[in-house]
């Protein structure tokens, strides 16, 4: 087909994992960008992106969840929590203050967290596929604060509140990521861990929503009885969902702090899956690509906002003066949540399908 | 058996307070199958307004008056902010919602600053004895106000002709526009009126305690507690209410002899458990209306 690349004359064609020219430009040029970036940028930014990433893997998960299969989770933040505790009691310091059992290789913890993470989710989902849309929600919310006491109470494992612990710890085939080595500095190989983890993340989850499993999740989001009619098997895609959503949770928690290096129990309250779902809309549910953009959006954003007092000098950068960047950032954070859903419902992806629209068939772009 | 009456009408008092402010979730649900994550700040709103408004005006003017202007508040918020987005996404309002709540809720905290404000109400701590038990007078007060509340409101959705519009506008928003009712004031009457109940809800919260930053975490219990009684059920919001602040205080009186592994502060996540328990045997809570299904 060649000089007609928009001509498909095959389904397996259609559902490819690139399908356009366009995007396999795009996203290999979007690549080599990222594996670039590393050497240009400063190193607090990078860490900052690469938090980002470990947010990208979490926003994907719950998108399975909540944007693929239509179950809106607000749990997220309780499954992430089992991830970062699997991972750092797993990776820890056997003779430490607090739990470990030195296994410190990376994949080993990362893959330990899903698992863990994705069993909690099978052991909730029973519960979860009796419920539907708010009472959902709301149950799942039950989940965070539920988890916040177990965390607070578990001090041999968390370390209790206000004290924390370290997070897991980054070593690949007895080499310390957070270290730095001879080529690069610590900030840098994180970076390009949480990179390439993303890459991989992402894939599958493309896979996975493409395949006969990914076409039952919608089905069973467009209209749960129009789907359990066609044979769709409704617990167990639920079930499934969620399993799914929770494994991708657990592997993001356990990343989660591994750039910080420490984390206590308050992290994972409320005001986290909020975060997620937040991530989830403004990228645009039901988009890979979405919940990447909207994860990093929503981890750049107080970095922005941080920025402001050098532009608007009515605004003090410190916590004394009218009105102060810590007050600034949270009314922005609100407000850009209500502006942006309201301008566009369909988040940052629409945005992006309304711009390669008007250039597809540009200069006719009516 | 003294101290289980004491924890029961303590539990009777904080659950007026849930109960207040699951009957502002469950109205703004019945009108516009929403759930506004806004009322943590309206509540806090109302009882910051009251701390400045009642040294001018004395306690008992101050929240009336303090409870109309927080329905005015969330009435200018439903016009503005949620009615460009009826018929999008349950979900994307409800995040909308999460934004106006951390707007309001910042601009709220700005006027209470780090220390505690007192709301001047008469009763702070002190006690009365009832029956041979020493009880708080706020609790009373408290279980007092939302009773008369919950009657009046009840009142007027059976009797009023505003409140049939509601709740014809509940039951099918196209036959009742048909029927010559203005939705869209239904929808900002119903954020009002939620509004109203959070800054009253409020006000109780603060009584005795004082109002500092953190007050908005209380508001998160109504949520266990309209789940218990069922989304769309009135008197179910009241019921659960009830109960998520009966269980809640005895648990955290005797918890601590008869489960201590549990760990202390249990009490605050026990409405959690014992609305999953509901939810397990009915899908809906105690009093929700089990969702037709149609193909």
């Amino acid at each position: 087909m060649k000089g007609r690349p928009d001509l498909y004359t095959s389904y397996a064609q259609d559902m490819a994992f690139l399908n356009t020219r366009p995007k396999r430009a795009w996203t290999g040029a979007l690549v080599v960008v990222a594996l670039l970036v590393p050497f240009a940028i400063t190193d607090d930014l990078l860490m900052l992106l690469a938090t980002g990433f470990v947010a990208a893997i979490g926003a994907i998960g719950l998108n399975i969840v909540t944007g693929y299969a239509g179950q809106v989770s607000l749990g997220h933040a309780f499954f992430l929590a089992i991830g970062a505790y699997t991972g750092a009691a797993l990776s820890g310091d056997p003779d430490g203050r607090v739990l470990g059992f030195g296994v410190t290789s990376l994949p080993v913890w990362l893959l330990a967290s899903g698992l863990v993470a994705g069993l909690a989710g099978l052991v909730v989902a029973p519960i979860a596929v009796r419920l539907r849309g708010l009472y959902l929600a709301i149950v799942t919310l039950g989940l965070v604060f539920l988890g916040e006491h177990v965390f607070r109470e578990w001090t041999s494992l968390t370390g209790g509140p206000g004290v924390g612990r370290p997070a897991a710890v980054p070593e690949l085939f007895g080499v310390r990521l957070d270290r730095p080595s001879e080529f690069f500095s610590g900030p840098q190989q994180l970076y390009l861990l949480m990179f390439v983890l993303l890459v991989i993340f992402a894939v599958l989850a493309r896979n996975l929503v493409r395949s006969r499993i990914g076409r039952a999740f919608a089905a069973v989001r467009d209209r749960d009885l129009a789907a359990a009619v066609i044979g769709v098997d409704l617990t167990r895609y639920k079930a499934l969902a969620f399993a799914v959503s929770s494994f991708y949770a657990g592997v993001a928690g356990s990343l989660l702090f591994v750039v910080n290096g420490f984390f206590d129990p308050g992290s994972f309250g409320l005001l986290l899956s909020v975060q997620y779902i937040a991530m989830v809309l403004i990228g645009g549910a039901g988009t890979i690509s979405g919940a990447i953009m909207g994860a990093l959006f929503i981890t750049l954003l107080p970095r922005i906002t941080r920025e402001l007092p050098a532009v608007l000098p009515f605004i003090s950068a410190d916590a004394t003066g009218a009105v102060t960047v810590f007050q600034v950032e949270a009314v922005l954070y609100g407000l850009l949540i209500v502006v942006f859903l309201i301008v566009e419902p369909r988040g940052l992806f629409g945005i992006w399908v309304r711009v390669r629209n008007y250039w597809r068939t540009w200069p006719f772009s009516y | 058996m003294t101290e289980f009456l004491q924890s029961l009408i303590r539990g009777l008092g904080s659950g007026s307070i849930y109960a207040l402010l699951a009957l502002g979730f469950v109205i703004i649900y019945k009108s516009t199958r929403v759930i506004s994550f806004a009322q943590p700040a309206f509540m806090l709103a109302g009882a910051v307004l009251v701390s400045y408004l009642a040294a001018d005006v004395g306690f008992f003017a101050a929240v009336p008056i303090a409870a109309v202007l927080i329905a005015v508040l969330a009435l200018g918020v439903e016009r503005t902010v949620l009615r460009p987005m009826i018929g999008k996404p349950v979900f994307v309002v409800a995040i909308i919602t999460i934004g106006v709540d951390v707007v309001v809720r910042v601009v709220t905290n700005a006027f209470i600053g780090l220390d505690v404000r007192q709301v001047g109400d008469p009763w702070g701590l002190s006690t009365v004895t009832l029956l041979g038990v020493e009880v708080q007078q706020r609790y009373l007060v408290m279980f007092g106000t939302t009773v008369a509340v919950v009657a009046v409101l009840f009142a007027f959705f059976r009797f009023s002709r505003v409140g049939l519009a509601m709740r014809a506008v509940a039951h099918d928003q196209e036959v009742a526009l048909a029927q010559g009712i203005s939705v869209g004031s239904v929808f900002a009457l119903s954020w009002a009126i939620a509004g109203g109940l959070a800054a009253l809800a409020g006000v109780f919260v603060a009584t005795g305690a004082g109002v500092d930053q953190q007050l908005w975490v209380i508001a998160l219990k109504a949520l266990p507690a309209i789940i218990l009684g069922g989304l769309d059920s009135l008197g179910g919001a009241v019921v659960g209410g009830l109960a998520v602040g009966v269980v809640e205080s005895l648990v955290g009186t005797y918890q601590g002899d008869v489960a201590p592994w549990l760990g202390p502060n249990f009490a605050l996540v026990a409405p959690y458990v014992l609305m999953l328990v509901v939810l397990l045997l009915k899908p809906y809570g105690l009093f929700g209306a089990k969702e037709v299904e149609r193909l």
